[in-house]
């Protein structure tokens, strides 16, 4: 499988595309068909010969014989027809270069209108530009262009021109002294045909033989049936492509156009039906063009025709060539394991046997496989298909789900042979979650075959992905090549990614109880007995000998910073601050009380807590990001699969909740928070009153209302601020809820005080909630009511409870926010896929300088350092400051 | 310590390094190495363990750093704020921040929508915070309209009165002698008199002109709307400043630092330039056209790197100056600003197909049947297209072993 393919890669590979105009002649000569009818069938039922379903097309139907070739349906390529019009017919986007060459050459002679010696000059330009500027020649081109369409008599022939107008999308006409005249498509064809090799000028290829009387249609291509397939309904009747029917269009009015001439029709009715002929020629090519016809369904859908079938985000080119749909895939809900490896993913029993991976039969592994082929198809691990390939190495495919004789094939099977199997525990699979933003969003799983109908994936890397677990699905794709799948397990796995090439700093990490579970097992006051010890360290996978325990009365206790020990380095080092050193319990140095100050030393956590700060994903500068970039990312890995295990473990032993005692405020402070908000309101009040007088003084650049409203606001969210202070202060800041919010775990003390005493004011667009009614938010209030509650300011937290209104205007603040991220989401994206287009053509050569694929040169070193982010100290290739503290530190091991 | 040409393996360690090493690395090391009070040993261990890092945190070839780039701009753009206003602490401005500020300089406008110009001054004027005010009212634009409280006519008289907010004229730093010149110097007419007095309260200067004859036909004395336009054209009249330069703020260049610099509203580097007050290295814009206009095409790459980076910060999303600087370097190394996207960038790509595959797909078609033009499939979306593997990355290299020889 994979040698044909590899043979396919090295024998056809596509060189080049060289795009021209299609000429008539080699219309002709490629056509097998002419189409005289608009017809498709007879009344039998047969396709109408010389109509758009004539067998000539080429064979489409199971069994069908190609008259022309004499293939089946699988073989048969497809062969074009052609429609020869009555009177020829402008194509529609050719008539812009149509106008340009009208405009610029003889009406005589042909000639561009320049003299020649300014010909032969530009020629020259043009032939260099052409080589190493294409954009600029098309530039340049129609500057000569106007040039040239500004003289008013042909320099070659003297023959006075005449101004050309265009109409579009199809007309043209000339301002001649007698008047305006339109050109028909006759007239300009034959103008067309007076140019010569100086179009090259005006950016038309005639180098390559092409001719620009060739844009105006005397023969139609009629593309072969494959490309316009018709279906079959299930109550039997035919449906055909939409493409047919434009045809079958062309081709009626065609045959009328030629009646008409025929029977020496008045040539005012010559001249409508040609009209109409060019009007449906041109829907054929484009129904969307404006101030053209557009050709219906049954007058109730527009035809999709050529135009419509490339353009935009699902036609041809974006749809089915940039981005392709594929085999091999499977998507599902995802769940949560933190027991399985961060490079794993569980696949469910059912996906692992409906996607197969093709495995050659070597002496090494016959064994193995036979035994997958006995277990046949639907018992895991077993094989869906056999390939048994002859001498000549062709393959004979057996389809296991449709014989019995397993064990017999198995038997069979000889080394040469291919077998598509089951996926199996330690293949590689690609995992991936949309929107795929980065490169994180796409990586290599091991695949780990499991009971149940979900994807598991280990909850460390979930920020890579952005996922959750509230019914997010999840992809996966299945490598067919043994180049693909060395890629995957070199380039794609997941611990490859732990570090981000965005900051330079690993994206992944715990969050959440993976937070709260650190502090919990290293802060001072947490010890273990040996029963939690064996615990968490069965649960990290830890084989090693227990270390001394830190307590021995009244029993042995260990310290959470001795178990996180074990599992570091040894040499291992490390400084830093914590998120909870914040506060009261700052520690600006080592020698600190409140253990907010980290320090590693020779692979021992010998003081400060373990939080956000030292473990979490996307931050950069932590314990994680170190041991990712000093010891490998194999040994980041390891660190992720054993002690963020015991974390979470820790936390299960310890137990954190959270409960309505936590936010629940003495009536002391409830009392405090009353006369605060009084306080405030009265100034809120004091500020209006001293706007009616005019006493308030506008801050510069601002009007009055707006410096009331701003005066207001920061009025208010003082107030805010405040109460925060007194609810910090009257809660116990060591209960569960602060010590998520100081480790980073998850929510803020703003979110605290919300829930406890106050919500404060409610903004949307950044200002008040001032819409509604006539002077008033909602009718609940009076007219011009100068108090804040009826503007939006919210008095009660949840705890409390809201009154309705107050209600009303959070989710009035709640909405804005759901709104900003629809509206926002569309922008980036659309701006992420310009920029990926701009810069994707971009690499870093074997010299070091970053060039696109045509060989210029963007950068002469890649970020004027040459340095990957991604293996960076946050940006710093080098941190020096690390680097002398390792030193000192070694020189001070070795002096002892 | 054995010593080869009179060099110490410490100096020759310092030596390798100062040739491996960027500038400003070797020169941070150096320092902090010499000042650590290592050992010999421990210094050179250090050195060379920089020398390592430095070299083990090279790209490797092939690395697809545009994509890269691409995604990490990209990728945090969702967690942008949308809002188009943002304060940034300056009292009297609104700057566009966020994701609209962003997609604004990718796009290259022309105009960004507040543009701005940070005006840093020489000594004496940086010192004193009067004189920088002085330096801000000499560039402010300003016309008659800013100081003019009202103008009084009366139908069939020639003579008009124009009343001068006193108040005003002395924020403005405009004397009435300027006010005279100008209505001279734009022929509005004849003053006849200069008065103080006291106008709805405000004290003021009344000034009154007998309007020229051009500008107020004898026909026309009984028709308001000629009034009318005399008013307005009076109220354009030009008194100083700087052309565009709208509003302007005297500010600390930093909190405390007794050094003051001008914000204004409104971009016109050229002129701005040209004040001797005014420090030309440091004063700059956020109209990457205009530096690049007036101070060069590197200027604007710089300044496109500062803009997309500020940008950034200002959201407190951390992405690499690396990728910044790869957008920046796209967009001006041929040598003229290039939008990112179908009318930059992207749009000027050699190769048809990923022309078409970007935007407008069937007018590239067709014109690059006419242009006759060759797709070579060298860039990524190309391959894509053909089925075939893009060259970057692995893809880059294109040496392969052979096929095995026969009956080998």
């Amino acid at each position: 499988m994979s040698m044909r393919l590899m043979q396919f890669r090295e024998t056809n590979v596509l060189d080049s595309i060289k795009f021209g105009v299609l000429s008539p002649q080699e219309i002709r000569k490629l056509a097998r068909v002419t189409v005289v009818r608009g017809e498709l069938y007879e009344a039998d039922g047969t396709p109408v010969a010389g109509g758009l379903r004539d067998p000539h097309f080429g064979a489409i139907e199971p069994g069908e014989r190609c008259p022309v070739c004499g293939n089946n349906r699988e073989e048969c390529p497809g062969h074009f027809g052609k429609i020869e019009l009555a009177r020829p017919v402008l194509i529609p986007h050719y008539t812009d270069f149509i106008y340009n060459i009208l405009q610029a050459t003889c009406r005589v002679c042909g000639r561009v209108r320049l003299p020649d010696q300014k010909i032969r000059y530009y020629m020259s330009i043009m032939e260099r530009l052409r080589v190493r500027w294409p954009q600029l020649a098309k530039v340049f081109s129609k500057q000569i262009t106007k040039e040239a369409a500004q003289e008013t008599r042909c320099p070659h022939c003297g023959a006075q021109q005449y101004k050309i107008t265009y109409i579009k999308p199809l007309f043209f006409y000339e301002k001649r002294p007698e008047g305006d005249v339109r050109l028909n498509p006759i007239e300009i064809r034959s103008r067309l045909e007076l140019t010569g090799d100086d179009l090259i000028l005006l950016g038309f290829d005639v180098k390559s033989g092409n001719r620009p009387e060739w844009m105006v249609a005397t023969v139609l291509i009629v593309p072969p049936l494959a490309v316009r397939p018709s279906i079959t309904l299930e109550t039997g009747l035919r449906a055909e492509d939409d493409l047919t029917h434009a045809l079958a269009e062309i081709a009626r009015q065609n045959e009328r156009v030629k009646q008409f001439i025929a029977t020496n029709a008045p040539e005012t009715m010559i001249e409508d039906a040609w009209m109409q002929l060019q009007y449906i020629v041109a829907a054929y090519i484009d129904n969307e063009l404006p101030g053209a016809y557009r050709l219906t369904h049954r007058r109730k859908r527009n035809l999709k025709t050529l135009a419509q079938r490339l353009k935009g985000k699902e036609g041809r080119l974006r749809g089915n060539l940039s981005g392709k749909r594929v085999n091999f895939s499977a998507r599902t809900v995802i769940s949560p394991d933190p027991y399985i490896s961060i490079n794993e993913v569980g696949v469910p029993e059912e996906i692992a046997k409906t996607l197969t991976k093709a495995v050659r039969v070597t002496p090494w592994n016959l064994e193995e496989i036979r035994r997958y082929v006995r277990n046949g198809p639907y018992k895991w691990p077993g094989a869906v298909y056999v390939y048994i390939v002859d001498e000549k190495g062709r393959g004979r495919k057996i389809d296991l789900r449709f014989r019995k004789d397993w064990d017999k094939i198995a038997e069979q099977l000889k080394p040469g042979d291919i077998v598509e199997r089951h996926l199996i525990n330690g293949d590689i699979v690609l995992f991936n979650r949309q929107p795929s933003l980065h490169r994180m969003s796409m990586m290599g799983h091991i695949v780990r075959v499991m009971p149940g109908k979900t994807f598991r994936l280990n909850l460390l890397v979930c920020p890579p992905y952005n996922a959750d677990f509230d019914g997010d699905e999840m992809n996966l794709h299945v490598p067919r090549l043994e180049e693909a799948e060395a890629e995957a397990r070199g380039l794609l796995l997941v611990e490859k990614h732990i570090l981000t090439p965005r900051y330079g700093g690993p994206i992944i990490g715990g969050r959440q109880d993976y937070v709260s579970g650190a502090y919990l097992m290293t802060v001072k006051t947490s010890y273990f007995s040996k029963e939690e010890v064996s615990r968490l360290l069965s649960i990290s996978g830890y084989e090693g000998e227990l270390p001394e325990p830190a307590i021995l009365k009244p029993g042995p206790y260990w310290t959470g910073k001795q178990l996180f020990s074990l599992f570091l380095p040894n040499d291992f080092y490390f400084e830093g601050l914590s998120k909870i050193n914040a506060g009261d319990l700052k520690c600006s140095g080592p020698e600190c009380f409140h253990d907010s100050y980290i320090v590693v030393k020779h692979g021992r956590l010998l003081e400060g807590v373990l939080d956000k700060k030292a473990i979490a994903a996307e931050e950069p500068n932590n314990v994680l990001h170190m041991v990712a970039l000093e010891y490998g990312n194999s040994e980041a890995r390891k660190l992720l699969d054993s002690v963020y295990r015991s974390f979470i473990r820790s936390l299960e032993l310890k137990g954190l909740t959270m409960s309505l005692a936590d936010i629940d405020l003495p009536p002391e402070a409830k009392k405090l928070i009353a006369e605060k908000v009084e306080e405030y309101k009265k100034q809120v009040l004091g500020l209006i009153e001293k706007y009616r007088k005019g006493a308030l003084e506008p801050i510069p650049g601002r009007t009055l209302e707006e410096t009331l409203e701003k005066s207001i606001m920061d009025v208010l969210e003082k107030l805010r601020q405040e109460v925060q202070e007194i609810a910090a202060n009257y809660l116990d800041p060591f209960n569960d809820v602060f010590i998520m919010a100081r480790t980073g775990a998850r929510g803020s003390e703003v979110n605290i005080a919300q829930m406890a005493a106050m919500l404060g004011q409610q903004a949307v667009r950044g200002k008040r909630i001032k819409r509604g009614f006539r002077k008033r938010a909602l009718p609940h209030f009076k007219p011009d009511d100068p108090n804040p509650e009826a503007w939006g300011f919210v008095r009660n937290g949840f705890r409390e409870g809201l009154r309705p209104t107050e209600m009303f205007f959070h989710a009035a603040a709640g909405r804005e926010g759901l709104v900003d991220t629809a509206v926002k989401t569309s922008q980036s994206g659309y701006m992420q896929r310009r920029l990926i287009n701009a810069l994707q053509d971009l690499y870093v050569t074997y010299d070091g300088t970053v060039r696109d694929s045509w060989g210029n040169i963007v950068q002469f070193k890649y970020g004027e350092d040459g340095v990957d982010p991604m293996l960076t100290y946050h940006g710093k290739s080098v941190d020096v400051d690390r680097l002398i503290e390792k030193a000192k530190l070694e020189e001070a091991a070795t002096r002892q | 310590m054995s010593k080869k040409n009179g060099e110490s393996p410490y100096e020759r360690l310092k030596r390798k390094a100062a040739e491996i090493l960027p500038q400003n690395i070797y020169q941070d090391l150096i320092d902090k190495v010499e000042a650590s009070g290592l050992s010999e040993e421990g210094k050179q261990r250090v050195i060379e363990e920089a020398i390592r890092q430095y070299l083990h945190a090279q790209v490797q070839p092939g690395e697809a750093v545009g994509t890269v780039a691409a995604q990490s701009i990209g990728e945090p753009g969702t967690q942008m704020t949308l809002r188009t206003f943002h304060f940034t602490g300056i009292v009297e401005f609104d700057v566009t921040l966020g994701l609209p500020r962003l997609i604004e300089i990718v796009d290259a406008k022309r105009e960004p929508s507040t543009p701005l110009t940070y005006i840093y001054l020489k000594e004496p004027w940086r010192s004193d915070e009067a004189k920088a005010r002085e330096v801000a009212r000499k560039i402010e634009y300003t016309t008659m309209e800013k100081i003019i409280e009202d103008i009084d006519y009366q139908l069939g008289d020639r003579v008009i009165t124009i009343v001068l907010d006193k108040e005003r004229l002395e924020d403005k730093g405009v004397t009435v002698d300027q006010v005279v010149k100008a209505l001279k110097k734009e022929k509005i007419g004849e003053v006849l008199s200069i008065e103080e007095g006291e106008y709805k309260g405000k004290p003021v200067i009344f000034i009154d002109v007998e309007v020229s004859e051009k500008l107020l036909p004898e026909e026309s004395l009984l028709m308001p709307q000629s009034f009318h336009s005399v008013n307005e054209k009076i109220k354009k009249i030009y008194l100083k400043g700087i052309k565009g330069i709208k509003r302007i703020s005297v500010r600390e260049e930093e909190e405390g630092s007794g050094k003051f610099m001008l914000l204004a509203e409104g971009n016109n580097l050229e002129e701005i330039l040209r004040l001797q007050e005014v420090d030309y290295r440091r004063t700059r814009s956020n109209n990457i056209h205009e530096i690049a206009r007036v101070l060069g095409i590197e200027a604007a790459r710089n300044a496109l790197i500062d803009e997309i980076m500020n940008v950034l910060k200002e959201a407190g999303l951390d992405v690499d100056i690396r990728h910044v600087m790869i957008v920046a370097d796209i967009m001006t190394w041929s040598g003229a600003i290039r939008q990112i996207g179908r009318l930059g960038v992207a749009g000027e790509k050699p190769s048809v197909l990923a022309r078409a595959a970007f935007e407008v797909t069937v007018k590239q078609l067709y014109e690059a049947a006419v242009t006759g033009e060759l797709e070579r499939f060298l860039g990524v979306t190309e391959n894509i297209i053909a089925g075939l593997p893009p060259r970057v990355g692995t893809g880059a290299v294109l040496l392969r072993m052979g096929k095995p020889a026969r009956n080998g």
